[in-house]
């Protein structure tokens, strides 16, 4: 613990003793670290930013759950149902193929040409995020599946020993588990999502990237789009940093002992 | 529990499982009367194992048929769930559902399936392990329990579903030798209780104190049947004999 902290600061040192020392560390403080931007800025961007999260609020739930789904569908064993599991592959194989930003402009300006309506279903906000939904859910669904898979046969089998369903055994004993063991990746799936969400200012509404873009325009200074950036931050590092937590405790609670 | 005459519990008739091109059990006739203890000796790879999760349906037979109480459980499309409720099965490696505590493990199964209220089952998981000497351990995990009292809360979560019938499939191989004694204390105390057990195994000598019968399995057929003393002690077939001479080598017996 204690050389843990030693090497820390010292590395730290370091960096902030030895960076304002290169040559062009004034420029580049004047375009991205001016305080006096920063403060006029951050505030309209974080109101924007506030756009990005409800984006995230939304669509993650619906990733996770279409992502469990498809992830299932992909496990299916039962013959009569092989269909199903055909449609999920092809799913996943599908639409993970195509970049998101591909699917976010032919969905999110297509399927509002399409509909033609003036109603919620119409707007390009709502088909941007179920671009969202559809790309990341296929990559979710592969983690999942990879959680599924990484559970032993053998608790399958003392779950039906038992007498319970197929449906039984993946809800209790399947699914708890590999959830547990998917929940490093599947954050790293969260993060990205909470980023690529900016991509949907391409479809036009002002979120906190195009705010920044605007300020950038206005004050000729890249500022705004650290400011941008922080606030992404300041929200992507403390819940990694409390999955990880809540894990880690979990894990203790369970084996008793730790392995340094 | 009903004893005296030979009551036929479970019956196995000409039964063949084949993994691909390896005919694994090769015609296999066998008969448990209730309340009986029947063991199954033999090398790895003879078909033990095969057999008993052929038995719970856990592998689909490929020819001959199985009953329980007279009925073909063995029918392919027959439900199997309700039939696994009134088999048990205790395997090697316990198998325990690792993220459950342990009166988890053990009510899993009953809350699903059994028309009883949550307390009354919790109550009946709570005496099971008062049994066999488990009561403080209800709020522990599986990893936090030694060999032997994983194996013993694996036995408990199987004898929660109230079998008819329990398959233990080698329960001690995995254990350190000081843990197997509280083990086959616990086996048995259920052969007092009158369970109908069959019991793959390759500890000799319990088997020798507790089997009704004893079957030894080579190459998926059962080579030699008959009283523990007799197949244990005057092994008729040399294959048999065989067997017992590497088994008392390893100093198994």
């Amino acid at each position: 613990m204690a050389l843990a902290a030693t090497s820390t600061v010292v590395a730290v040192g370091l960096v902030v003793w030895l960076v304002p020392k290169t040559s062009g560390w004034q420029n580049v403080r004047q375009a991205f670290f001016n305080w006096a931007v920063f403060r006029r800025t951050f505030g309209s961007i974080a109101k924007a930013f506030w756009f990005d999260v409800q984006i995230f609020l939304w669509s993650a739930p619906c990733i996770i759950a279409v992502g469990l789904l498809v992830a299932m569908a992909r496990n299916i064993r039962n013959p009569a149902l092989f269909p199903l599991r055909l449609l999920a592959t092809l799913y996943t194989d599908i639409v993970r193929g195509v970049p998101v930003i591909l699917w976010i402009t032919m969905l999110g300006f297509g399927a509002p040409a399409l509909l033609q309506t003036r109603e919620w279903y119409g707007r390009f906000i709502i088909w941007g995020s179920v671009a969202l939904v559809m790309t990341y859910s296929a990559y979710v669904a592969e983690v999942f599946r990879a959680g599924i898979e990484s559970v032993h046969e053998s608790q399958r089998a003392a779950a039906r020993s038992l007498g319970l369903s197929a449906g039984q055994t993946m809800r209790s004993v399947v699914l708890p588990q590999a959830v547990r063991r998917v929940v490093p990746p599947l954050m790293n799936d969260l993060v990205s999502l909470q980023k690529d969400v900016a991509l949907i200012s391409i479809l036009g509404p002002i979120e906190a990237l195009r705010r920044a873009d605007i300020w950038q325009d206005r004050l000729f200074s890249f500022t705004p789009f650290v400011a941008a950036a922080v606030l992404f931050l300041a929200v992507s590092i403390p819940t990694t940093r409390l999955t990880d937590y809540l894990l880690s405790r979990e894990r203790r609670a369970m084996s008793g002992t730790v392995v340094r | 529990m009903i004893t005296g005459t030979a009551r036929l519990k479970l019956s196995l008739r000409g039964v063949v499982k084949e993994f691909g091109p390896n005919r694994v059990l090769d015609g296999i006739d066998l008969d448990v009367s209730a309340g009986s203890a029947v063991a199954l000796i033999g090398a790895s790879g003879s078909g033990k194992s095969t057999l008993l999760r052929c038995v719970n349906l856990l592998e689909q037979i490929d020819d001959g048929y199985i009953e329980l109480d007279g009925v073909d459980i063995s029918e392919p499309g027959r439900d199997p769930n309700p039939i696994r409720q009134r088999i048990g099965m205790v395997f090697q490696s316990f198998n325990l559902f690792p993220h459950m505590r342990v009166i988890d493990n053990i009510t899993l199964a009953p809350r699903k399936l059994k028309p009883l209220a949550r307390d009354v089952i919790v109550a009946r998981a709570m005496e099971l392990l008062d049994r066999l000497g488990l009561a403080d351990k209800s709020g522990a995990y599986p990893d936090q329990l030694s060999g032997g009292q994983q194996q013993r809360v694996a036995i408990a979560r199987s004898l929660a579903m109230d079998p008819q019938v329990m398959l233990l499939d080698e329960i001690t191989s995995a254990l350190d030798p000081e843990l197997v004694g509280e083990v086959l204390d616990v086996v048995r105390d259920l052969r007092e209780s009158g369970m109908t057990m069959v019991i793959a195994t390759h500890e000799m000598a319990f088997a020798r104190e507790i089997a009704d019968a004893v079957h030894f399995l080579d190459a998926g057929r059962i080579v030699e049947s008959g009283p523990p003393a007799q197949v244990l002690g005057e092994p008729r077939e040399a294959r048999t004999r065989e067997f017992l001479a590497r088994v008392v080598k390893a100093g198994r017996l």
